[in-house]
């Protein structure tokens, strides 16, 4: 069984890779709800019912292929900041970071898969892969299930398919969904248009940490509201395809801002890499905001594309629980805010300044040469 | 599963009603469901008719103080959480809930991934909801002899589901 230590160490998998369209969208997530036919949902069950399904449930899945030397944990054991690493991860949801009894999570070494036990069902699986890659993802957590229902009894009805707590997860139980990293559509001021106009198709967007989240680092996600009535695959392929527009959007909006007011760019790349290298208070807020423009950098080569997975890791480690587990002792609001500066600076002491300031890429090339 | 009446023939009809705020099942054979009259739709606290169950009790159920006889969950605290308390909650509180359903979701039927152990009776149930569905409206436009083909063909589906469930139990 892998320690919690070994988790921090490593970084998930899909925050090192990217994958298809990596530059705009971050991460594709699938998560699969169920719960066992003859007993309570999490919420209304009585202590010894959690625990009874706990029971039936972990041994089920540890026992997977796939979750060969996984971490696995009930939360109960799990110190607070190590439950907000995990919400920090993605991996557990806040929901379930402030149960107790019987609430359990499971993940591979990965970090690509992860089963959650008595959060608001019974199971709550999902799969996270890099860039868009819904379709893998959902094939990846459709192979787990397939799995666990020869040695779990679910909850399904003919009529409404798998039985969840809230019939808002009615029918497939999936919620599929995409992180995108949208600054050329936040700068260009086009972002609640297009908020807006995915509400409006029965998609949800929400920020960095779902349901009632602020948009941190113009990082949004996109995910599928409707579970019943639909096929998962159908389901997919529409949230696929408004995400792809998206990115239409998201690439014109850099493209023109690059055109029409590079120096505002210049200007917020430049400023960004000035405060990452030497400032010594920065905030979990400011500190995202920095590393998007930092990224957004990056994708307009502004710098080198090996810094890319750096950035993408420091989006995770700068925040709150991870900071304390790196200190290892509780940290104040200051004192956070002075070690995530020092830790940023570090980690970007060697990135050279933004190189495109002036002129194109080529011409500046040819001048160093000279 | 046996009658509850003759315990002897198979039962193939389920009854589900729900009386003072508790669930009661009734599974009969066909013959005893015949003879009890169960086929009329107007009858009228059938378990209670058919196995004297709360023969005294009068029927004044609002929904509010409607109980899971499985979970204790009551459609209170539905409104209250918009969450339900076991799966058996959504036949218990199932009136209504379709038209709640259907502003949620994209449409009513599940049309999903269906878990193996299920696959046979979901088969089967839509297929039985689609032809009652047709039969209905045949009915409904005096085509008689279309409705008197959709009852032999409901029939044969009923027959083959149950020979089929009977082989799945093998």
């Amino acid at each position: 069984m892998m320690q919690f230590k070994t988790i921090l160490k490593n970084p998930a998998q899909w925050m090192l890779s990217s994958g298809p369209y990596g530059e705009i969208v971050i991460s594709s997530r699938v998560r699969l709800a169920r719960n066992l036919r003859d007993i309570s949902f999490p919420g209304w069950a009585v202590e010894e019912d959690r625990i009874e399904v706990l029971n039936r449930v972990k041994p089920a899945v540890e026992n997977l292929n796939e979750m060969s030397g996984a971490f696995s944990s009930d939360l109960s054991n799990l110190k607070a900041v190590n439950k907000q690493i995990l919400v920090e991860r993605h991996l557990i949801s806040r929901e379930q970071a402030a149960k107790a009894a019987g609430s359990a999570a499971i993940m591979n070494r990965k970090q690509t898969l992860c089963v959650m036990v008595n959060e608001e069902d019974h199971l709550r699986m999902q799969s996270i892969k890099a860039g868009l890659s819904l379709s893998d993802a959902y094939k990846m957590i459709d192979e787990v299930d397939t799995k666990l229902e020869s040695t779990l009894d679910y909850a399904f009805d003919n009529q409404y398919g798998y039985l969840t707590a809230c019939p808002t997860n009615l029918g497939t139980g999936m919620r599929a969904s995409a992180m995108l990293h949208l600054p050329g559509l936040v700068l260009a001021e086009q972002i609640n248009k297009v908020i807006n106009a995915v509400n409006k198709i029965g998609l949800a967007v929400r920020g960095l940490y779902g349901e009632g989240t602020e948009a941190l680092g113009n990082l949004f996600q996109i995910s599928n509201q409707h579970t019943l009535g639909e096929q998962e695959n159908e389901i997919i392929a529409r949230l696929e395809k408004v995400i792809r527009q998206i990115i239409k959007h998201e690439e014109n909006a850099r493209e023109k801002l690059y055109i029409e007011k590079r120096t505002v760019l210049d200007d917020k790349i430049g400023r960004s890499y000035a405060i990452l290298r030497y400032g010594h208070i920065i905030s979990t807020k400011e500190a995202l905001d920095l590393l998007s423009m930092l990224r957004t950098g990056i994708d307009l080569g502004y710098f080198s594309d090996d810094i890319r997975a750096l950035i993408d890791v420091l989006f995770m480690e700068i925040q709150p629980a991870h900071l304390q587990f790196f200190a290892d002792r509780k940290l104040g609001a200051e004192e956070r805010d002075c070690l995530r500066a020092e830790i940023m600076c570090d980690r970007l002491k060697s990135l050279p300044e933004p190189s495109k300031f002036s002129s194109n890429k080529s011409n500046e090339q040819s001048s160093q040469e000279d | 599963m046996n009658c509850d009446v003759c315990q002897e023939n198979d039962a193939t009809v389920y009854l589900t009603q729900i009386v003072k705020g508790k669930m009661q099942k009734v599974n009969l054979c066909e013959e005893c469901a015949k003879q009890k009259g169960v086929t009329d739709p107007t009858g009228f606290a059938l378990a209670d008719a058919l196995l004297g169950i709360g023969s005294d009790e009068k029927m004044d159920v609002s929904a509010d103080s409607l109980e899971c006889e499985s979970c204790g969950f009551s459609h209170a605290e539905f409104k209250k959480t918009g969450r339900f308390g076991c799966s058996e909650c959504y036949t218990v509180f199932g009136f209504g809930l379709e038209s709640l359903v259907k502003a949620m979701h994209k449409g009513t039927l599940h049309l999903g991934k269906v878990p193996s152990r299920y696959q046979v009776t979901k088969k089967y149930n839509d297929q039985i909801t689609e032809l009652k569905d047709r039969l209905r409206i045949a009915i409904e436009d005096e085509n008689f002899e279309e409705a008197a083909r959709l009852r032999d063909e409901i029939k044969l589906a009923e027959a083959d589901y149950i020979t089929s469930n009977e082989s799945e139990i093998e």
